[in-house]
């Protein structure tokens, strides 16, 4: 697999659904503005849509921070895993840290060399950025003559997007378990958590089949 | 200023703090091979139940709709060894028609 050529698939597809972003954002009562905010400043998809959800749903300023923050706890271990592989400093960092999301450091990581990681990172950074941004507002603009992303077939290709990310890494046996137990884990959750939650829920799993052997 | 601003800077600040705090954490916590161990098992872990709650979760509600329909079509897709933008492109072209015609 040509990393340009994952980068870029991940970039349109993901970035695409920022149309389903910007009309979410519009519906749940904020302005165009506002959405566009969101997806320049906070930057990682899951954390918006919890914005948008909890404040549409009148769930409040505070609860919509924290479970967006709660989403956004996986970005940080995500910049733990690219520090030593980017090795940046200065704005290069903080722009790194910017674009450090589950699908810079899926493409990245599912390169086999290092120099590809670094490229996969930035380019699938920089691109869903630009995408992701560029289709928010016109999700936001459009939101009610575009209908419902669905549609489309958009709220498939993320999940499919994110397999594709994840199937490279499935090579050992204990990491076919920890998927299958992170699946399990996450469902039997999914109905008892508020949203997040179930997600950050299985790092312990992560934790706890890395402990030993 | 109203709960829509306040969610939108409070939201903003945090993640990017969160993602700053991340790349800091010291290289020689991760030279330990157990942390490179957990670090490394993390993003699957993590991916694993993204895929999981978005082809399955509709809010705290767990469903079998046109999304898991396209995301079985990506699993066949991934076995047939096919490349990525065909994983993507069946899963939603599969999920749109299943909505369409469900």
């Amino acid at each position: 697999m040509s990393v340009k050529r994952d980068s870029f698939s991940v970039s349109i597809t993901v970035g695409a659904y920022g149309v389903a972003f910007g009309a979410a954002a519009v519906a749940d009562h904020f302005t165009i503005l506002q959405a566009c905010l969101l997806s320049l400043l906070t930057f990682s998809g899951a954390s918006q849509f919890a914005v948008v959800g909890v404040v549409g749903a009148g769930g409040g300023a505070i609860n919509a921070i924290a479970t967006s923050t709660l989403l956004g706890t996986r970005n940080a271990l995500y910049g733990m895993r690219m520090a030593p592989l980017l090795k940046v400093q200065g704005w290069k960092r903080a722009a790194a840290a910017h674009v450090t999301i589950d699908e810079s450091t899926g493409v990245a990581l599912a390169q086999s060399h290092d120099d590809d990681a670094r490229q996969g990172f930035w380019r699938t950074g920089i691109g869903v950025f630009l995408f992701w941004n560029i289709f928010t507002l016109l999700g936001a603009i459009g939101a009610k003559a575009m209908g419902n992303p669905a549609a489309w077939g958009l709220d498939a290709a993320v999940p499919a997007a994110f397999l594709g990310l994840l199937w490279p890494r499935l090579k050992a046996r204990n990491t076919w378990a920890l998927m299958a137990a992170a699946i399990v884990l996450s469902l039997v959750l999914t109905p008892g958590l508020p949203a997040g939650l179930p997600i950050i829920s299985c790092a312990v799993l992560a934790i706890a089949i890395g402990w030993r052997e | 200023m109203s709960t829509q601003w306040i969610a939108v800077i409070g939201a903003s600040v945090l993640a990017y703090a969160l993602k700053y705090v991340g790349s800091t954490i010291p290289e020689s916590w991760l030279a330990q091979p157990r942390v490179q161990r957990i670090n490394s098992l993390t993003p699957i872990a993590l991916l694993s139940a993204l895929v999981a709650t978005q082809t399955l979760a509709e809010k705290t509600k767990l469903v079998i709709d046109h999304r898991a329909a396209g995301v079985a079509v990506a699993i066949a897709a991934l076995i047939a060894k096919a490349p990525f933008p065909v994983v993507v492109l069946s899963a939603a072209i599969t999920s749109a028609l299943v909505f369409h015609f469900h």
